[in-house]
């Protein structure tokens, strides 16, 4: 039993550190690397849950990536494993960014380096995009045309209007509460 | 004390850092050019370049780069210790809560509230990063045709490859990473 307990804190740091070692541009890119692991290989997160924990990670303050961890590691193992997913996911930019320190300019300027982060950054890019069909698909799936407005308002204000994601993260929250009430005086009424 | 100094300016970078790297980037450079003197700001550019060539938040990239360049290698230690601080705390609390009320129907109905916005945003990263690869620059050029074709072709193979095949997506970024070196060599 305390093997197995151990196995789960081994594997939640090894997965972060992998994860985080890898996710290049931005915060957003360790979404669909986390729900590929968690979500569909261990299935310790369900797709819907994972989505939620993307909302708590991204209203919050700090790192994206960081926060997504906390919360991926206080659901498997509490405090404990959200401290070992913290680790994970820290030491890798940490110890990465520590030997590069050393010759900075050298791997600025090096033409390899660019060319692979050009060519990295387009699948970065396919990535984000393939995670954002399969989540949009769970959502047109339901065939209810609240969350299909949510859903494109969300993104012209994100996206042609540079509005603050607290304030979207907010007034999409207070949509949710209203259908919820609206839902629940419609059921009382047919009884 | 210096490592002090590098705990609280940090401490306040993850404090008041809320949506992403970019917008920790002006809290990073106010507070180890502008109110520590830390680094210039020819070294602030270098390291914002390397923090976006390399994995890892920008914020733990800055903290372990100056936190280095400041004090060392415990530094580097301290100044993201400082950085992950008010996270560790503000975000497992709310994870106590989610996970304690998640079950209740008005937290349910909020929360399927917040996915599609949650998607809405995700899609939006992802255009802000093709628009990076394809044009080298966070916004849209006024002269949309001078685009990058070989970073274009790149990413529709990449996604072809995601969508057919299903692949683990560190294979799709490790072989875009290895495209981009051949084709920009060869043409």
């Amino acid at each position: 039993m305390a093997n197995l307990k151990n196995n789960r804190y081994l594997k939640l740091f090894t997965s972060t550190f992998k994860l985080s070692a890898c996710t290049f541009g931005g915060g957003f890119v360790i979404i669909p690397l986390m729900r590929k692991k968690f979500v569909q290989e261990l299935e310790w997160i369900e797709e819907q849950e994972m989505l939620d924990l993307t909302a708590i990670a991204q209203s919050s303050p700090g790192a994206i990536a960081v926060n997504a961890s906390i919360l991926v590691g206080y659901h498997v193992a509490g405090v404990l494993g959200a401290l070992v997913t913290v680790v994970g996911t820290v030491l890798p930019p940490l110890i990465i960014i520590s030997i590069i320190s050393l010759f900075y300019k050298a791997f600025r300027d090096n033409p390899i380096v660019s060319m692979a982060m050009a060519g990295m950054l387009c699948g970065v890019a396919a990535v984000i995009f393939d995670v954002v069909i399969d989540m949009a698909k769970v959502v047109f799936k339901k065939k209810r045309l609240l969350p299909l407005l949510v859903l494109i308002g969300a993104f012209i204000a994100v996206r042609f209007y540079a509005v603050n994601i607290l304030i979207i993260i907010l007034v999409c929250g207070v949509i949710g509460a209203i259908d919820t009430v609206v839902h629940e005086k419609k059921g009382a009424e047919v009884k | 004390m210096i490592y002090l100094e590098l705990f609280w300016s940090f401490f306040q970078i993850g404090l008041f850092s809320i949506g992403g790297g970019y917008a920790a980037m002006p809290l990073i450079q106010n507070q180890v050019v502008d109110v520590h003197p830390w680094l210039t700001m020819t070294q602030f550019a270098d390291i914002m370049t390397i923090a976006e060539m390399t994995p890892g938040p920008i914020a733990i990239n800055g903290a372990t780069f100056v936190g280095i360049q400041v004090a060392g290698f415990p530094g580097a230690v301290i100044a993201t210790l400082g950085c992950i601080f008010p996270s560790c705390v503000i975000v497992m609390t709310l994870a106590y809560i989610y996970y304690r009320y998640r079950g209740l129907n008005m937290v349910q109905g909020i929360l399927a509230g917040l996915r599609p916005a949650v998607i809405a945003m995700i899609a939006s990263a992802g255009i802000s990063l093709l628009i990076m690869a394809l044009y080298g620059q966070r916004s849209l050029p006024s002269d949309l045709k001078q685009f990058d074709a070989i970073a274009l072709f790149i990413s529709i193979t990449a996604f072809i490859i995601l969508r057919k095949f299903k692949p683990h997506p560190l294979w799709v970024m490790a072989g875009s990473g290895l495209a981009g070196i051949i084709l920009y060599t060869l043409i």
